[in-house]
């Protein structure tokens, strides 16, 4: 029994048995359900072994949403707990794991993904592509990912969860102060998942770099293909310290090593050091392409050209500069003393000049523009005035002796929240509704999605806007409760009322969701919003091939130009196409990984290097493999082209 | 597949272009690991915690060994690509043979190395300092360890399969990747070693 105990939740509550217990159902009725309608070879043809950029990205797409509902769930909880003063809901132990992987989940399991899920759909078809650089490299950067994500999530019914923030900072995050399994489940869940990211990062530069249809030179690429360009620069150059940053950690958790621990020479500020070298250069690889979405968004719907074209990508390139030169705003108050802080201090206030040119470029952008207002279009409006408050406060953080007052308040709670919510998320949402109908061939229905944009902002107003007061008023951040002198209950109230909204703007998108799946009209064009660039110039749904012919751009606005100056897109005739062959290796050295990782986590060191032993033998297999793709036919492509013209 | 004859054969199809250019932005993420353990090495090596430091327990001769040996393998490896593009198959094979065993011959010196740090009371876990130089010896060595498998499986292919576009590709990104390697050994011999003596 011995070997089973470690396995056991060091701190249970009826509420982690009960998710035990739903989770064990859930997964017996997924896989009955798929024995039972017989879907297991579609589920393993058609998804498990894809390489198919689109597919992959849908899978991105659903991993983000049921992502965002963990999240969620957990969000809920911490403002349940806060809503009223010495609350009992949670204890300490429990609240300080939901925030910490409220955080992991909520940032790297779900923003991530929802870029990822964007990415992949969208680049390939913006730039005229037939798929990414490296196919099957990107299928195994999607299963990594997902493992990783898998693995994190379990740690809360096996063995527990992480509870030293989601910053892990030493020597907290050291075997003294935790002592559960729950942060080696952090180590490894983000080490594997962040090498998925760090290949996604290198198929898509070089995806972007030599893929683009003829004639689409570097500053005629759409705007959110841009932003993806310079995301994944910052992926290619920030993730790898992470990468050495966990490896430390676990290092230092499993094998005894002294690299962030108090004694023997270790140093627990190298670690917050290496964490936000990568950690601040990762929020600007959510912001960017979430800025990328709301140009193209805010051009379709102003029915304009973007304003600024080349001061949104010089913008873009000074801020993934910048973004690695200001890691230090994050800790102030630890000690660096007066000119280092200066000069952090200095890096992180001018970032607000190229963002700010970006946010006067939309605004000129809608300056006289035909402003049509449809769910994607709402989002990006209420996005500037919000995000700009986060930006703001930003600023005033950015102060380094005025962020002694600001240190580990709810202020700087409600200022990431606030350019990550306005920012990141209802970017993340405005795709989600604008790319839609090329991702199912139907469109979401405009009413509930405004509803559920108008239920966000509000909820979201509502949530953050008292965390400024109350952290101004000395609220500090990742305490589970208050006393009632402090004051502070009525504000959390309001936050709390605020995530309830949230949680229902939520709701209704699922409902909208569903409402759309039974009752939207299949019945619409190719380019249903009347846009711009490439993507939507081919068929709905996608063909696999993308593009019949490959097109041929002499124009910011390839398509545009082709619907009103009747510019030629299509000049080729059909030729047969070469396309990657599906491979069930990425998925299989997923789970692969998945069993490495939990062999890791427990210290299971038989399987950790059997598991060793199976990935570095997929590594052999591919090397060894003779896998050339396949070629579809000029017939196969005329029919599938005439059945697709045919269907509108 | 299209070949572009003009082109050398690693270069000849689209794939292997774009293949080549990504192995180039995967060297570019792999000088941030090493330049972050580089950063981490120097943040930590005066913490020495009454262990030993560098100057008491690194011995010139295995380096020097060490150096010479990864840095003629870097030589041979290019003689390999040099003969791979005059078509010499067997000259290829003959030159990439010599540089997996100079490679092998590097991790034989470097495991007695790290030995006789362990002899030396200079283990993973003794000081801040042990620690990081282990773990970036270790991380370079590891480099090295696949690299001679990676390498071994190409040798094993160009044999079979002859010198086709597809093998080419393999053996250059690979030659990429061990010239890196040594271009990292350079950084660690002059860093660690040299003013770790001095």
């Amino acid at each position: 029994m011995d070997f089973f105990d470690r396995f056991a939740i060091p701190h249970p509550s009826p509420a982690i048995y009960a998710s035990m217990v739903a989770i064990g159902l859930t997964m017996i009725a997924v896989l009955a359900g798929l024995t039972y309608f017989k879907k297991w070879g579609y589920l393993w043809r058609e998804w498990l072994t894809t390489v198919d950029h689109k597919r992959i990205g849908i899978m991105y797409l659903i991993s983000a949403l049921l992502m965002l509902f963990r999240g969620g769930v957990d969000a809920i909880m911490l403002r349940a707990q806060l809503a009223t003063p010495d609350a009992k809901l949670l204890d300490a132990q429990h609240y300080n794991e939901i925030f910490s992987t409220h955080g992991v989940v909520m940032i790297l399991f779900m923003a991530m993904p929802f870029i990822m899920a964007l990415m992949n759909f969208v680049v390939p078809l913006q730039i005229g592509a037939r798929d990414v650089a490296f196919p099957r490299l990107n299928a195994l950067s999607f299963w990594l990912f997902f493992m990783g994500a898998m693995l994190f999530n379990i740690s809360f019914v096996i063995g527990g969860s992480p509870d030293a923030g989601w910053t892990s900072y030493f020597p907290l995050a050291g075997n003294e102060f935790s002592e559960s399994v729950g942060t080696n489940y952090y180590m490894i869940a983000i080490q594997i998942a962040g090498i998925g990211t760090l290949m996604t990062g290198i198929n898509f530069m070089t995806t972007i770099l030599k893929m683009r249809a003829p004639g689409m030179t570097l500053m005629k690429m759409p705007m959110f293909t841009w932003s993806s360009l310079v995301a994944n620069v910052i992926i290619v150059f920030a993730f790898p310290v992470l990468t050495v940053a966990l490896a430390m950690g676990t290092m230092d958790r499993l094998f005894g090593t002294n690299f962030f621990t108090t004694d023997n020479g270790g140093m627990d500020m190298l670690w917050a050091n290496l964490f936000w070298v990568w950690g601040h250069p990762e929020v600007y690889i959510l912001i960017l392409p979430a800025f990328g979405i709301y140009s193209e968004i805010i051009s379709t719907f102003a029915r304009r050209n973007l304003y600024g074209y080349k001061s949104m990508v010089f913008s873009m390139v000074i801020i993934a500069g910048y973004s690695f030169l200001v890691w230090a705003h994050h800790f102030f108050t630890m000690g660096q003393g007066a000119l280092t802080n200066s000069i952090f201090s200095i890096t992180t206030m001018a970032i607000a000049v190229p963002t700010g040119v970006k946010i006067f470029n939309w605004l000129f952008t809608l300056w006289k523009g035909k402003i049509e207002i449809t769910t994607p279009m709402l989002y990006a409006i209420l996005f500037i005035p919000l995000f700009t408050i986060g930006g703001v406060t930003g600023v005033m953080l950015a102060m380094s002796a005025a962020d002694y007052q600001y240190h580990n308040t709810m202020f700087l709670v409600a200022h990431f929240h606030n350019v990550i919510i306005p920012g990141v998320v209802f970017a993340m949402l405005a795709g989600l509704t604008y790319y839609w109908p090329k991702m199912f061939g139907f469109m979401l229905n405009e009413k509930l999605g405004k509803w559920a944009a108008w239920l966000l902002s509000i909820g979201f107003l509502l949530a953050f806007m008292p965390m400024y007061i109350t952290g101004l008023d000395g609220q500090a951040r990742r305490m589970y409760t208050y006393s009632e002198s402090t004051g502070y209950g009525p504000l959390n109230m309001v936050s709390f009322i605020g995530a309830l909204i949230m949680a229902v703007g939520f709701a209704v998108i699922v409902y909208n969701i569903y409402y759309s799946i039974r009752y939207a009209s299949r019945d619409i064009s190719a380019d249903p919003w009347d846009a711009r660039t490439l993507e939507w110039a081919t068929h709905t749904p996608v063909p696999e091939y993308n593009f019949a012919v490959v097109p041929q751009v002499n124009s910011i606005e390839a398509y545009w130009d082709s619907k009103k100056k009747g510019q030629v897109l299509f000049k080729d005739k059909y030729e047969k196409i070469h396309m990657p062959n599906s491979s069930g290796v990425p998925f299989i050295m997923g789970c692969i990984f998945f069993a490495w990782g939990f062999s890791f986590v427990f210290g299971l060191w038989v399987p950790l290097i059997l598991t060793t032993i199976g990935i570095f033998v997929c590594m052999a297999l591919r090397s060894f493999e003779k896998d050339h793709g396949h070629y579809i036919s000029v017939e196969e492509v005329e029919e599938t082209e005439t059945k697709l013209r045919g269907a509108k | 597949m299209k070949i572009d004859n003009s082109l050398p054969l690693e270069y000849s199809t689209e794939e292997n272009r774009l293949k080549i250019l990504g192995f180039w932005i995967f060297l570019g993420a792999e000088i941030m690991l090493f330049g972050t353990l580089f950063a981490s090495y120097f943040t930590l090596v005066d913490r020495t915690a009454g262990g030993p430091d560098g100057a008491e327990i690194f011995k010139i001769t295995p380096v020097l060994i060490e150096t010479i040996v990864l840095l003629t393998s870097s030589f041979t490896i290019g003689l390999a690509i040099h003969a791979m593009r005059l078509g010499k198959k067997k000259a290829m094979l003959a030159f990439l043979g010599v540089t997996l065993l100079l490679g092998a011959g590097f991790l034989g010196v470097e495991i007695y190395e790290f030995v006789h740090y362990v002899h030396e009371g200079a283990g993973i876990q003794t000081s801040a300092f042990t620690s990081i130089l282990l773990t970036t010896l270790g991380t370079h060595g590891a480099h090295v360890t696949l690299g001679f498998f990676w390498g071994l499986f190409i040798l094993l292919q160009v044999k079979k399969r002859g010198l086709t576009p597809e093998t080419a590709n393999k053996s250059f990104i690979f030659s990429l990747y061990w010239h890196f390697l040594d271009v990292v050994w350079i950084f660690i011999f002059s860093f660690i070693y040299l003013k770790g003596m001095m």
